[in-house]
């Protein structure tokens, strides 16, 4: 099990934590958008529902917008947009 | 034609149902076995209650702290202090009224050391005592490990061993023997310490305060002492804090661009009230779980008055089952919302049937007893925990198999040890020696608490510099 953070286009990322619990999902998560720069998209992809709840504060807190938030077959896949 | 969703969906509605049926079930064979089981039916169902709460809301005191420090989030903070306001103000009308099960904790250092254990632990086992249960209820092996290996076997290990002889200042020692005990319930480390520090510490709860008990005589006493100075007031000021180090900033900065202007004192309440509903599943389920964490010390008096007993023990004596108890015809029977004890006893129960004597301390000798497990109230409490989770996770479609790999292993195995060796030295986790001792009125459970927050910094800390590493490898191909 490794996590994984990945440019995959011009200013388009995915990370994915899946198999991580707490607090890693989030932690990787507020990390991974520190290294973003403003504008630019994450695709999180994760399996702890209780993290989920955490980066969505998180976000709105610090300006970050939850584009979209969807499961599929257990997984979470939330795209963020660093504000 | 049926979506892979639907079926998945139906699926888990149907293992809620099998898996409540099953408790239903068993409470039905526990009655018919003997009614004074249903003594420990009680535990089960409330146990339940609390799973389902916690899962819902993700309830977990890891994650007070941790989020907090981790990502700047104080939504379960705020959901704990919540649930504290609401259980102190139902503890204190218990008290009045003579129906609360509640006692204080001896009261030194040893609170806010073993706190600081406990709280690098449960940030490394990625969830506190009641939370890992709750997350063990949603597939999560990782917690597993942590309960199994650190709550259960590190723990009864750990009271039963003299590896921390070195430990102990000879006065201790002296105190211990001066206590009487048999020499054949008095062999761990654990025990000296507890016979020879803990047992001489005072226990301090404000109702039952000198100052306290002549100033507001009757019941006033528990509302003013115990919950307005101790749990209330404090969880206030906390609420405050929290509000000013991680809210406000972004909260007053969003509210001036809206109202084109200036700020004032109304803006500064709506930022509070804000922060407090902005999770509104978690802090809901602070408010009932205080509500419920109340009600279960009221049924468990109850239960008492109606049986004539004042623990447990003393019922499954009248039922055959005197050798399940410790010497003083006892088990582990808190009356409340209690972690970490019962697991010690699963696990010093398992020891036990491998031939480790587990009977020669006075944490299971003398104090708590050994009982079978499916005669253990408080352990089926913590089973009800796992299993109303189950249920919950399956309804929410969140139950998911996850088993521990890579360094979740590490992580998981040595947080749950961390937690083990850090709830025992304090008689409590994160609910017993925290929560429960705040709503209360006993300080020492903000002591606990403390160290619990300089524990998860330090754990947070750590982390934080391993995702580092991790980050700045994985960033190399870009």
């Amino acid at each position: 099990m490794a996590m994984k953070f990945e440019k995959t286009g011009e200013g388009t990322y995915m990370l994915d934590v899946c198999g991580y619990v707490c607090p890693h999902p989030q932690i990787y998560c507020k990390k991974s958008l520190e290294k973003m720069a403003e504008g630019d998209v994450v695709e999180v992809i994760l399996d702890n529902p209780s993290s989920v709840e955490t980066i969505t504060q998180m976000c709105d807190q610090i300006g970050h917008e939850v584009m979209d938030k969807k499961t599929e077959g257990g997984k979470i896949f939330m795209k963020i947009k660093k504000g | 034609m049926e979506t892979t969703v639907d079926t998945s969906q139906k699926r888990n509605q149907v293992w809620a149902f099998i898996i409540t049926g099953i408790l239903i079930l068993i409470s039905v064979l526990y009655y018919k076995a003997n009614v004074y089981y249903m003594y420990l039916v009680a535990y089960i169902w409330f146990g339940f209650a609390y799973g389902m709460m916690l899962q819902y809301g993700r309830f977990c005191f890891a994650s007070a702290s941790r989020d907090l420090f981790a990502a700047g989030v104080p939504r379960m903070a705020v959901g704990i202090l919540v649930a504290l306001i609401f259980f102190s103000l139902i503890q204190a009308t218990l008290a009045s009224t003579n129906m609360s099960t509640f006692h204080p904790a001896p009261f030194g250092i040893h609170t806010l050391i073993s706190g600081m254990i406990f709280g690098i632990g449960m940030v490394l086992a990625g969830g506190c005592a009641s939370g890992s249960l709750y997350k063990i209820g949603e597939g999560n092996g990782t917690s597993f490990l942590a309960a199994f290996f650190g709550l259960c076997l590190g723990q009864a290990i750990f009271v039963d061993v003299k590896w921390f002889n070195f430990l102990i200042p000879q006065k201790w020692v002296d105190s211990a023997i001066a206590k009487g005990l048999s020499a054949d319930k008095m062999t761990s480390s654990f025990d000296t310490y507890l016979a020879g520090y803990v047992w001489d510490q005072p226990t301090l709860q404000w109702s039952h305060t000198k100052t306290i008990s002549e100033a507001f005589p009757g019941a006033l006493k528990y509302f003013l002492g115990d919950s307005l100075l101790n749990a209330l007031i404090p969880a206030a000021v906390l609420l405050i804090v929290i509000y000013a180090f991680y809210i406000r900033k972004g909260f007053m900065k969003k509210r001036a661009k809206a109202k084109g202007g200036a700020t004032g004192f109304g803006d500064e309440i709506a930022g509070i009230w804000n922060m407090i509903t902005a999770s509104k599943r978690t802090t809901i389920m602070g408010v009932i779980i205080g509500i419920v964490a109340g009600l279960h010390i009221f049924v468990m008096k109850g239960m008492q008055i109606k049986f004539g007993v004042s623990n447990f023990g003393q019922l499954l004596t009248r039922m055959g089952h005197a050798s399940d108890t410790s010497i003083k015809g006892t088990v582990f029977d808190p009356g409340y919302w209690y972690i970490t004890s019962q697991e010690g006893q699963l696990g010093g129960w398992i020891l036990d049937k491998l031939g480790w004597n587990m009977r020669d301390n006075i944490f299971f000798g003398v104090n708590n007893g050994l009982p079978d497990p499916w005669r253990n109230p408080a352990l089926w409490m913590s089973l009800g925990i796992v299993f109303g989770a189950m249920v919950m996770a399956r309804l929410n479609n969140e139950f998911k198999f996850k088993l521990p790999k890579g360094e979740l292993i590490a992580w998981g195995l040595i947080g749950g040890l961390l937690m083990g060796m850090g709830s025992r030295p304090a008689l409590g986790c994160n609910i017993g020696a925290f929560f429960i001792r705040v709503a209360g009125g006993d300080p020492s459970g903000w002591l606990y608490g403390a160290g619990m927050v300089a524990g998860a910094f330090v754990g947070v800390k750590f982390f934080n510099w391993w995702s580092e590493r991790k980050m700045a490898k994985e960033m190399e191909a870009f």
